[in-house]
Parts: structure tokens; sequence; C-alpha cells
């Protein structure tokens, strides 16, 4: 009746899993208890969950990425706590079984449930405003997307309380993810929260796409669009170019798993270090779909609070779009030691060390538009200099890992970690940062406050450096990742300081919290105007918050800095806008929601091996489909009101 | 300060300072629809690559068990070849005669479709049948795991595209030709010609290099 499901699959003979689980589920009870106390449900239904605004599904995205910051952080501090307890001879608290799910989950919900989210928020918050449009090209499709996303962000968090999480890394390598060496439920929640949510990205990346390509404001020429859109236009042109091999790999592992397949086992010719090529021939360019769009971010905080233009326009679009076609060519760097050979070795460091080229023009780019320019200390520029520093030093202990005998020292050691780290968070984390704050106001119509934000933002600085540095010196000191106990006196010292500086960070992520609490509880002495800021971009020209066309009347485009133009009267001409006809906006939908929880018990019921549940839920999502197809009121006409916003 | 220009006008830009060269402004809603399913396409066919390569990868891993010159049969190919290619132009008559209003002409075209469509199916079934009544599980070599799931994905998008067509037809039935059904229907058939594509790298890559020297 319920495949392999049983009372077993609840970790009762594990407390710390138990309580973890039980924790998660009265804080999701409290909230939904009081939703309905409040009356929400009306609102929420109508204002956001059928919601196909982009600026209502990009902030969705982000508080997505903020809840489940919370959990990987969570993971991330106990590994931190855990390892601290390890110095001395300690055996720490957390069983072996259950540390090797946390430090995989915290992998997988950071990577794909934190950043990609914020990333893929702000993109669809952003780049319609900035190309003055009125939606995304596909507003429906664009609410699936998130849902999609969000669903696989469940089927992740119910393997807390149900059953266990995979124990073989974020991405779990065979031979070891085969139901040889991983017979459990882990690996398929793994396959099947992905595969919902990849799906999802896949979607998001197509629309954002032809939303840049087709949907630009009159006159707006590839050489008049906002750094930001370039970045995120790279970076869509990578996701659908590099999710599908995600998406079929996670398809074969699969298939091995549940049908007995052989693509990657070790038996019947199987090959698995072709799952290894093929997950990092996705996990290469998913690295620049995180990082672009930041670059994107700091492209337009930078001029805005130097208050000049951005430095190096053009060099930084090429820049750009050279990273996006490079980031295909390295993905062998990521396994060095699989015997390749010296040569393919060799061109693969080469290539690598290339990247840091358009990199480093970019960096210059950015400081030299703030060289005599009068820069001002907000909080996302704050974000920006500190990006600035770490990620260089990101990128250089990059450039060394990519030398491929240094490689063969420090593989799988703390110094990857603390590379990888070094550039996510000091590259990604920082840069969505930047973008919240940057963005807030265009989205709310208040500013977050300021004292706060940069208190939280001295924590994680000073937290970052706390708790990852260390990790360069154990990576040399000769200690592996994934280690659960720190056990040579040596490594003693720099694990209690990075413990440390995950307490700093936590410091910082409650700042933020109080930050946004704060915020919203000042909210009418923050009261911002649509151009808080001072910017040079369209998104300042709509109302802050922008109704749900985001322009009563469309602007034309004549420049680069469109908005800045126009605010200081750089060019002689009038301003034009767009006559004001009536136009239509598309209705709200529950397709999206529909299928995302159609889509939950599907990759449930997958997990689980409950056929019927399957086969009803893939049964649902097509009735759903086709009632869909089947709607003939799909628009309703605005007129919006005589008042053009000037 | 602010002044207004026409949509439809852009004799009103010149000189101004605001011409418009080649960019006029969104592009209309069919065009962005085609466009976004074009890109929906290559990432599909993008998902195909990687099966691909993987086949590449292990059509010779097949442990000791039958290989590709023992299973295949270039006749059956053919058939399936020419069934697949004959939908595709019976889709391409529909869509003419969709564009041309003739109902009944259309609904013929999409009957061919779905027919030659189904047919390819079947044989693609019976030949699988036949190559597990054989013993060629995909079970039993990573050499067969990449071939039924290479070939049978592109039967599973068959099949999908066979839903969809019957979904088609029916809400032409039931509704007529809306505003929006032109689009849906370019986007179908840029669906099936696409999968001949594939079939074509598939024809050669697994079937003619299965069986050639």
């Amino acid at each position: 009746m319920f495949g392999r499901l049983t009372l077993a699959a609840i970790p009762t003979g594990e407390p710390i899993a138990l309580g973890a689980a039980l924790a998660v589920l009265a804080v999701v009870l409290a909230t939904l208890a009081w939703l309905t106390w409040r009356g929400a449900w009306p609102y929420l239904w109508r204002e956001w969950i059928t919601s196909v605004d982009h600026k209502r599904i990009g902030i969705m995205y982000c508080a997505l990425g903020l809840v489940m910051l919370l959990r990987g952080f969570s993971d991330a501090l106990m590994m931190r706590t855990h390892l601290a307890l390890t110095v001395g001879g300690g055996s720490g608290y957390l069983p072996p079984d259950h540390y090797n799910q946390i430090f995989s989950a915290h992998g997988v919900i950071m990577i794909f449930f934190v950043a990609m989210p914020f990333v893929v928020g702000l993109m669809n918050f952003v780049t319609p405003l900035q190309l003055g449009g009125r939606d995304v090209a596909f507003p429906v499709l664009n609410s699936v997307s998130f849902w999609l996303t969000a669903a696989g962000a469940l089927l992740v968090n119910l393997s807390l309380g149900i059953g266990n999480f995979e124990r073989a890394g974020w991405l779990p390598y065979p031979p070891l993810s085969e139901t040889t060496y991983s017979p459990d439920v882990g690996v398929d929640y793994w396959a099947w929260s992905l595969q919902i949510a990849g799906v999802g990205t896949l979607m998001s990346g197509v629309n954002l796409l032809a939303t840049i390509l087709k949907t630009r404001a009159r006159g707006m020429r590839y050489t008049r669009m906002p750094m930001f859109c370039w970045t995120a236009l790279a970076a869509n042109l990578l996701i659908v170019a590099a999710f599908p091999i995600l998406t079929a790999t996670i398809a074969m592992l699969t298939l091995d798993r549940m049908a007995g397949f052989h693509f990657f086992t070790n038996d019947a010719g199987g090959n698995p270090m072709m799952f290894v090529n093929l997950v990092w021939a996705w996990g290469h360019p998913e690295v620049y779909i995180l990082i672009l769009p930041c670059f994107g971010i700091f492209s337009e905080v930078v001029p805005t609070f130097s208050r000049k233009p951005l430095f190096g326009y053009r060099s930084m679009v090429a820049a750009t779009m050279a990273i996006c076609v490079l980031s295909f060519m390295v993905w062998l760097h990521h396994f060095f030691t699989m015997g390749a050979g010296a040569n393919i070795n060799a061109v693969f460091g080469v290539l690598s060390m290339i990247i840091a080229v358009p990199t480093g023009v970019k960096v210059f780019n950015w400081l030299f538009t703030m060289y005599g320019g009068k820069v001002e200390f907000s909080v996302p520029m704050l974000w920006s200099l500190a990006f600035m520093s770490t990620f260089v030093i990101g990128g250089m202990t990059g450039v060394l890992l990519a030398i491929p005998p240094v490689d063969f020292v420090v593989h799988n050691s703390q110094f990857l970690v603390a590379h990888f780290h070094n550039v996510i968070i000091g590259g990604v984390l920082f840069g969505v940062f930047a973008g919240v704050n940057y963005w807030f106001p265009k989205a709310f119509g208040f500013m977050l406050d300021e004292r706060l934000g940069k208190a939280a933002f001295w924590c994680w600085v000073v937290g970052f450096y706390l708790a990852f540095m260390p990790l360069y010196a154990l990576g040399l000191m000769g200690m592996t990742r994934r280690l659960n106990v720190a056990y040579m006196p040596q490594w003693g010292p720099w694990t209690l300081v990075a413990a440390v500086g995950a307490l700093v960070i936590f410091a910082g992520i409650l700042l933020m919290l109080a930050q946004l609490y704060v915020s919203i509880r000042r909210r009418a002495a923050l009261r911002a105007g649509d151009d808080p800021w001072d910017a040079r971009t369209l998104e300042w020209a709509a109302s802050s918050p922008p109704p749900a066309w985001n322009f009563d009347r469309l602007p034309v485009v004549a420049c680069l800095d469109e908005l800045w133009a126009r605010k200081t009267g750089a060019r002689k001409e009038t301003p034009l806008w767009l006559d004001d006809k009536p136009f239509h906006m598309p209705r709200n939908s529950a397709i999206g929601v529909a299928l995302a929880a159609a889509a939950t018990f599907f990759g449930f019921a997958m997990v689980w091996r409950i056929d019927w549940l399957a086969i009803a839920a893939a049964l649902a999502a097509l009735t759903a489909v086709i009632g869909f197809a089947a709607r003939r009121n799909l628009e309703v006409a605005v007129a919006p009101n005589e008042k053009a916003p000037a | 300060m602010t002044a207004t220009v026409p949509l439809d006008d852009s004799d009103q830009l010149a000189g101004t300072g605001f011409e418009v060269h080649s960019d006029e402004g969104a592009a209309p809603r069919e065009e962005v629809v085609g466009f976004g399913f074009w890109v929906f396409l290559l990432s599909d066919i993008v998902i195909f690559a990687s099966f691909f390569a993987a086949y590449a990868v292990l059509r010779n891993s097949t442990a000791g068990g039958a290989d590709s010159r023992a299973l295949f049969s270039l006749g059956n190919v053919a058939l399936e070849t020419l069934c697949l290619l004959l939908s595709s132009y019976a889709c391409a008559l529909a869509h003419v005669a969709l564009a041309r209003r003739a109902a009944a002409a259309f609904l013929i075209g999409l009957a061919a479709t779905f027919a030659l469509g189904a047919l390819f199916l079947t044989l693609e079934i019976r030949e699988f049948a036949d190559f597990l009544a054989r013993g060629a599980t995909p079970q039993s070599s990573a050499f067969l795991s990449a071939f039924f799931a290479l070939v049978g994905l592109h039967g599973a998008h068959i099949s999908a595209g066979l839903i969809w067509l019957a979904g088609l037809a029916a809400l032409f039935v039931l509704q007529g030709s809306g505003a929006r059904y032109g689009s849906r229907f370019f986007c179908f058939a840029l669906y099936w010609h696409a999968l001949d594509l594939v079939w074509i790298g598939i024809f050669t890559v697994v079937y003619l290099m299965g069986v050639l020297p």
C-alpha cells in the first residue's frame, strides 16, 4: 500500500534528527495557525500564491532563499560546533551517519535552495523593470517555475522527519550513491527534489531569456542594456544550456537505482566517472549562473554609490560573455585526480586560469568606477567593497587549485572547502545581500534599517574571515573535507577559531532578521521615494512599489543609464514615454501551485515507491494542464491613469 | 516635461535623437511564444545530447552480452524512419491547412500525423519487446542501458507528442481556432519536427554506426 514507507521511517532512534524535525514541524504549524488566525489566507492566495506578477514571484523566491538559509546555516552551525567539541579527543555530539547527512544536506540546500532562489528571484524582480517592460515573457510559466522550486525545497525538508537524507555529499558520486552502497531513500530524496526544482529553474531560464531578448523597451539596444540585464542574459543562457545536463544525469542515476540500469555501476560495464563528468558539465556553469548576476548587482551598486557611470561598460559586457563561454570548458578541473593524463589536465588547468582574466577585468572596472567618484558607504556599497577584497582572495586560491600538481596535494581537503566558500559566500551571498538592500525600497516602498544592516554586515564579514581563513591552513596541514573528527592536535586551534567564526556569522544572521523586523515595524518612518538612492537605471523610474504592470506609460530609451540622463538633463531632448493606450495583463493562475502540489506528491511517491500515488499525482498534473489550456479568459484589460511617472 | 509618441508611428521620432533603429520595443506575442519554445526545444536537445554522450561512452560496454550488430535490424529502422518523416510531412500539411482556415483538411492532417506517429511507436515497442524476449534487457549491460534510455527517451517524447496532439485536436473541435490556437499549433509543429532531427541522430549514431563495420 505505501511502498517502502513504514512507521520505521520516522527517526525515533535519533534524538537530534527527531528534535530538528519536530522543531521545524512546530514552526510550520505555528506559522500556518497564525496566518489562519489573522485571516490572511484569502489575501495570500489572491496577492501572492496565485500571483503571476514577476515582482511578487521574485520576492517569494527571495523569501524561500531566506528561510532555507536558516535551515542550511543550522546544518553549518551543527558541523562547526561538533568539530570544535572533537578538539582534544572529544567525540562531539553528532553520530557519523547523521554528520554525513548534514554535510550533504548543507551543500544541497545552500546551492539549490538558498543561492539559486535568491539569484533567480533578484533576476525575476529586476530584469523586466530595468528593461522597461510590463512583465516577463511568460508570466504564468514564471509562477510554475517558482512553485516547482518550492516543491523541491519541501521534499528536501520532508527527508528530515520521514526517512533520511543522503550521505554521499552534495553531488552524490556513484558507485557510493548506487543502491549497492546507498540502498535507503536518501539519494532518492536528492534525485527527485533536484529533478523537480531543476525543471522549475530550466523554465525560469527559458522565460528570462525570452524576456531579455524579446521584450525590451523601445530603443533599448543591447548596448543600452543595464549591466545587470547583461549578466542575467549570460546566466540564463547558461541555465538553458547546462540544467538539461543535470536533468539527464539525475535521470540516469534514477534509472540505475529504480530500474537496475548500468549507467554508473561498477558492474556490467557501467562507468561511475561518467557521472562525475556529466554532473560537472552542469556544475561548473552552475557556479557562473550564481556569480554572474551578482557581478551584475555590483555593476549597478558601484556606479550608483560612486555617482559615476560604470567604467568600461563594453569591456564588462565582453568579460561577462567570455566567462559565459569559458565556463563550459573547464569542468574537468573538479577531478584532476581522475587520471585523465597530464596533457588533458594541463589543458583544463590553463583554461581554468584564463577565466581569471575576464574576472580581473571586472574587478578593475569596479575599482576604476570608484576612482575619482564620490563614494557613499551605504549598506549595498559596503557589501560590494567586502566582495571585491574577499572575492579576489577566493579567486586567487582558485587559480592555485587550477594548477594540477597543486590540486593533487590539496584535492578534497579543507583548502578546497575554504576556496569555494570564499567565492560563494564572498561572491554570491555578498552580492545577494547587496542586491536585497539595494532593491528592497523598490519592492516594498520603504528602506531597510541602515544601522542594523551595517551591524549585520560587519558580523558577516568578520565571521566569514574567522570561519574560513583557518580552513586554508587546515587544508594545507592535511585535514580532508567531510571529516567528522579534528583528531590531530595541530588542527585544534584553527578548528576552534572556525567555530567562533560560525558563531559570529550567526550573530550576523540574527541581526539581518532584526533588520527586517525593525524595518517593517518602522516602515512609516522609513518610507522611500521612487528613487531613494539617486540611481541610474529604469527600475527607479517606476513607483515604489510599482504597479503590477510596472509602468503606466512605457519608457523610450535613448542611451545607457537612461534615467540618469533624464534626471541630469545630460541630453537636451525631452524624455519620451509611449502613449498610455489600454493594455492587457495576465490573470492570476493557480496552475503553478497546483502543479507544485502534484509534483511534491509525485516525488514523494517515487522516493517511497508508492505506485498508485505516483500515477494519481501524474494524472492530477495532466488534468491541471489540460484545464489550464482550455481556459479562455486569460487576460484582464488595464487602463492606467493619465499621470505618467516622470 | 513629458511628451508622448504613438506606438506605431516612428516618423515622429525622426530627428529627436530618439530614432529607433532595428528594435521596436517588445516583440508581438506570437513571436515571443515561438522564440521561447525554440529555446525550450534547444534545452530539450541538450538532454538528448547528454544521453547521446552516455551512449557513445557505453556503446561497447556490452559486458559479454549481445552487441549492436547482433541486435539491430535496419529494415525495421527504415520503416520507423519512414513513418516518422511522413508524420512530420502530414503535420506540415495540417499547418498549411490551418493557415488557410480549412478545418476539415486540418483535422485530416492531424489524424494522419497521429496515425503515423502511433505506427512509429508500435514498431518501436515491437522492437523493444523483441530485444527483451531475446534476453537483451536494459539491466543486462551498460550498452543496453544507454540504448534503451536514449531510444526510449525519444519514444517517450513521441508519446507525449501524441497526447498533446490529441489535446490540440479536441481543443479545435470544441473551441475552434481561437486567438492563440495558431501559436499553440506552431509550437507543436516545432516540437514534432525537432523529434525528427533527434531521430536522424539516433538513426545515424545508434543504428547505422551500430551495424556498419
